[in-house]
């Protein structure tokens, strides 16, 4: 380590990063302090009074491919400062600034910080935020072609490849892992139960042990301190934990500052307040205060999709001690499935974008036309899904579908066992809170039995990927047996046009691997998120990621990307990071945001030729990945989806339409 | 789908609408699953809304397709009910024999439909999880232990009623005696059953005696033989004895017949 380029002493900067004892809460109450805090971003200027707080620990070293083996978890109080030198934020702000790698690279390196850190630390200066400009206008060519890749990474490869190596080689390995993102075998306990406490409470210690491995906690409870919903453990077990949140959410509360995040340790605390709800996530993992910011946002939108906003709020206006869990019984495992899927790491939550089951677009445009020939007067919107991913989708004129509606649709119909081990048909109440959050429209879903061998009934040999359900929408409590009959009419024109086959080939092939796209590449996984779309497309999760844990590990790395890409204040284009296990990238423009993976050895110049291959793929089918809009015809069902994400930041799911228009 | 289906010759067929109503968790889903699919899921997860399943039920002169509204019991969902049970002409209301409480809802259903529903309605109270009394002879098993937590909250729901028999033998969480149950189902003139989805002990059963309950008259096909007709029994021995109900048996079915309910 002694070659470290960098300038500073290791030493110095880790004061900043979280090392504060476990026991020790590391309070920051005040706004101003914390980074995510309010989403109009207070100008924060950087004096050394308000320097930006502890920044979570970042996975520099995720063992992305290795399941086995983790390092021991002992806490190495020089591990920040050991990780961080493997880590080089590569920036364009960095390369449109520096003629020389080697002084890039020190710029870049900062030691001790972490990364996010580091690539915060150049917006300070003024070169940096000029450069990033420069940057922004070079990224936003949309189809930027390999040549111009190829002379952004140019100036690193006889310098920075040779670093990289040497440090990898010598220094990082001989250390642990970090230990916050170090998920390990373990992770599949993670859904596990905890079980309950016996009537002499016997087990409570070992329930209590149960509960507290658990790296990620969501806790609702009312205003009032009433526990409504807990993803692990019951009320009881969860009761004085309850009262102590509660206690501290209202002393910030009194003095009229609202807290919104803490940390102690590894662990981080988000807070949401929604009216007469308090919602709180604890993760261990690495994810930043925006993205559990997200998913408690997505939480609170599930309970109000049971109750309607008014019901909520009555309830509560005329009792504030109420129990909501009596009103929310039955629909707990709608946000333990929401839950969990944001603790196995949820690709559209993380990009605030649906994916798209990719067929040509002809085929889609007959799906369409049947959808639109089979119609009847009740319905709102109709959609053909397989397993998550959308085919199809026909609307009213002047309404909108909301992403965050689909999440929760998606979820109700392909996460939640409910509506699919049923076996039939299903008519659920649905208040859609994003389309509008007063009232109940009545949900027609139907799974499609796309096997060869039909006759039999759909059993449960068909996995969520695959099961194709059809999902009709009314404002009409009634329209039950209408809706049966256009289903009825709308799958048996499927099925003489030949669409059913196309859609179930589509399914069977499932997503492409990187392989298939740039024969030989580097790259393990991709995302690719089409802003003007509010859609994303990615490779298979197989070979690589194909287990819970390994899959974990992957979304923790883009969490990262993601996170780091899109810091307030930032200007940063392009993000290459390097740890011992995976070197991963990040490219976002106007037009897109790409995130990919490679192993830890991969040549930075292999890799953004595959980016931009990948990219360049992605654009020439385009139009089957993703359903465009771009109006067809006054009658024509037309996808518009409109991304008003301010650039550099992540938008919250309210601030997200998706909107249809014909 | 049609397992009960057997017959070739076409025998006139006519489907009858049925509603499942009854506390959450009592076993509605289960009863279904298990008479449409013969299948039972341990912790199923509650139902969303409702379901819509169909099956056929063939009985010795004319064929019946049940297309059954498998209602959520949570209570918010309870003022959609009237949509499902409008035009029902079969009611299944389920309860728990491991939870008082279940049966006390159940009554208010009874007492809903018998209000609101339409005249002639043919409703079948029906008492589930028998596989967790000593009733539910072969399958016991490990089940009583979990149920007792549940019903010892609800303990203080079942006073008054009637438990002596059922507690004597220990290992069983049953509640609700089935005499308590079945007398009250011979009052308001409703069909009686006990049941266990997860054996399937008696659930065919309840669907035929309901098909065979059903008026003529409110049939839509032609007239069938004329069999079966208001000559289903009630369950009114102890459930042990007769695991299978003698449909020709003798039965207050009849008197209900009669009873515009």
């Amino acid at each position: 380590m002694e070659s470290t380029p960098s300038g500073p002493s290791p030493d110095a900067p880790a004061d900043d990063t979280p090392h504060t004892p476990p026991a020790e809460i590391d309070l920051h109450p005040s706004s101003s302090e914390i980074p995510s805090t309010d989403s109009q971003g207070r100008d924060r200027s950087t004096t050394p009074e308000e320097r930006p707080p502890p920044l979570p620990p970042r996975p520099t070293t995720l063992t992305l491919l290795d399941d086995g083996g983790a390092p021991p978890r002992t806490p190495n109080p020089s591990q920040p400062a050991l990780q961080s030198r493997a880590t080089t934020a590569v920036s364009l702000t960095d390369i449109a600034s520096q003629d020389a790698g080697k002084e890039s690279y020190t710029v870049r390196s900062l030691p001790g910080t972490l990364k996010a850190r580091a690539s915060l630390s150049h917006l300070t200066s003024a070169r940096g935020s000029e450069a990033g400009d420069t940057a922004s206008i070079r990224s936003s060519v949309p189809h930027g072609d390999v040549g111009d890749v190829e002379n952004v990474f140019g100036d690193f490869l006889s310098t920075e490849s040779g670093l990289i190596r040497q440090h990898s080689s010598t220094g990082l390995l001989q250390f642990p892992e970090f230990q916050a993102d170090d998920v390990e075998d373990d992770f599949a306990s993670e859904f596990e139960p905890v079980g309950e406490i016996g009537e002499d409470g016997d087990q409570e210690e070992m329930v209590l042990e149960k509960w507290k491995a658990k790296r990620k906690h969501y806790l609702i409870l009312s205003a009032a301190g009433k526990p409504i919903w807990t993803r692990h453990g019951d009320g009881g077990l969860i009761s004085t934990y309850v009262g102590v949140i509660q206690t501290i959410i209202s002393f910030y509360e009194d003095s009229k500052d609202q807290l919104r995040s803490f940390s102690a340790g590894d662990t981080k605390f988000v807070i949401v307040s929604k009216g007469p709800l308090y919602l709180v996530a604890i993760s261990r993992f690495l994810e930043s205060d925006t993205q559990l910011k997200l998913q408690l946002e997505a939480l609170y939108m599930q309970i109000l999709s049971t109750l309607t906003l008014p019901s909520l709020t009555h309830l509560f206006s005329v009792r504030p001690s109420t129990d909501l869990k009596r009103p929310l019984q039955g629909s707990e495992t709608l946000l333990s499935t929401l839950a969990d899927s944001f603790t196995r790491g949820s690709p559209p939550t993380l990009l605030s974008a649906l994916e798209c089951l990719k067929i040509r677009k002809s085929h889609r445009q007959t799906i369409n036309n049947t959808l639109m020939k089979t119609r009847v007067s009740s319905l709102l919107y109709g959609l053909v899904v397989a397993g998550g991913r959308l085919v199809n989708v026909v609307r009213p004129k002047k309404h909108s579908l909301h992403p965050g509606d689909l999440q929760l649709l998606f979820n109700m119909v392909f996460e939640a066992e409910a509506v699919k081990a049923g076996g039939g048909e299903s008519w659920i109440p649905v208040c859609l809170p994003g389309f509008n959050s007063s009232g109940y429209l009545y949900m027609y879903v139907s799974f499609l039995d796309l096997r060869e061998d039909a006759g039999s009934a759909a059993d449960d040999s068909t996995t969520k990927e695959e099961s194709v359900a059809i999902v009709m929408i009314s404002a009409n409590k009634e329209s039950f047996f209408e809706l049966q009959g256009m289903r009825d009419a709308f799958v048996e024109q499927l099925e003489k046009n030949g669409s059913l086959k196309i859609i179930k080939d589509a399914v069977d092939k499932g997503r492409p691997k990187t392989t298939d796209i740039v024969p030989g590449t580097v790259l393990h996984h991709f995302l690719y998120k089409s802003r003007a779309n509010v859609q994303f497309t990615m490779s298979s999760w197989d070979p690589d990621f194909s287990t819970v844990s390994r899959r974990r590990r992957l979304m923790s790395t883009y969490n990262n990307l993601h996170a780091s890409i899109h810091a307030k204040h930032t200007h940063v284009k392009i993000h290459h990071c390097v740890s011992q296990s995976s070197s991963s990238f990040a490219w976002v423009t106007p037009i897109f945001e790409f995130y990919c993976v490679a192993g830890a050895n991969a040549n930075r110049n292999a890799l953004a030729q595959s980016a931009s291959k990948i990219i360049e793929w992605v654009h020439k089918e385009e139009e089957r990945l993703f359903i465009i809009g771009g109006a067809v015809s006054s009658v024509a069902i037309c996808l518009h989806l409109v991304d008003v994400l301010i650039c550099r930041r992540i938008g919250f799911l309210s601030e997200l339409f998706f909107l249809i228009y014909i | 789908m049609s397992e009960s289906t057997s017959t070739n010759t076409p025998k006139p067929s006519s489907s009858v609408k049925l509603v499942l109503l009854g506390e959450a968790a009592v076993g509605k889903s289960s009863l279904v699953l298990r008479f449409v699919n013969n299948d039972f899921q341990e912790n199923k997860e509650p139902t969303i809304g409702a379901a819509f399943l169909t099956q056929k039920c063939s009985l010795p002169t004319r064929t019946i397709k049940f297309e059954i509204w498998d209602t959520a019991g949570q209570e918010r969902f309870a003022s959609l009910a009237p949509m499902y049970y409008r035009n029902a002409q079969a009611a299944l209301v389920v309860y728990d024999v491991t939870k008082p409480s279940s049966l006390t809802k159940a009554k208010h259903w009874v007492a809903e439909l018998q209000r609101q529903a339409s005249p002639g309605i043919v409703i079948a109270l029906v008492g589930n999880k028998l596989d967790l009394t000593n009733d539910g002879i072969d399958t016991a098993g490990e089940a009583p232990a979990e149920a007792d937590g549940e019903s010892a909250a609800d303990g203080e729901e079942a006073a008054g009623e009637n438990q002596e028999e059922q507690d004597v033998a220990s290992g069983d969480a049953r509640k609700v005696p089935t005499r308590e149950a079945s007398s009250y189902a011979e009052e308001e003139g409703l069909l009686f059953f006990e049941t266990s989805a997860k054996t399937g002990v008696n659930v065919v059963d309840v669907f035929t005696a309901i098909a065979n309950a059903i008026p003529e008259s409110s049939l839509k096909s032609g007239r069938g033989a004329g069999a079966g007709t208001g000559q289903t029994s009630l369950g009114s021995g102890r459930p042990a004895d007769d695991s299978r109900v003698n449909l020709g048996e003798r039965g207050p079915a009849t008197a209900k017949e009669g009873c515009a309910c």
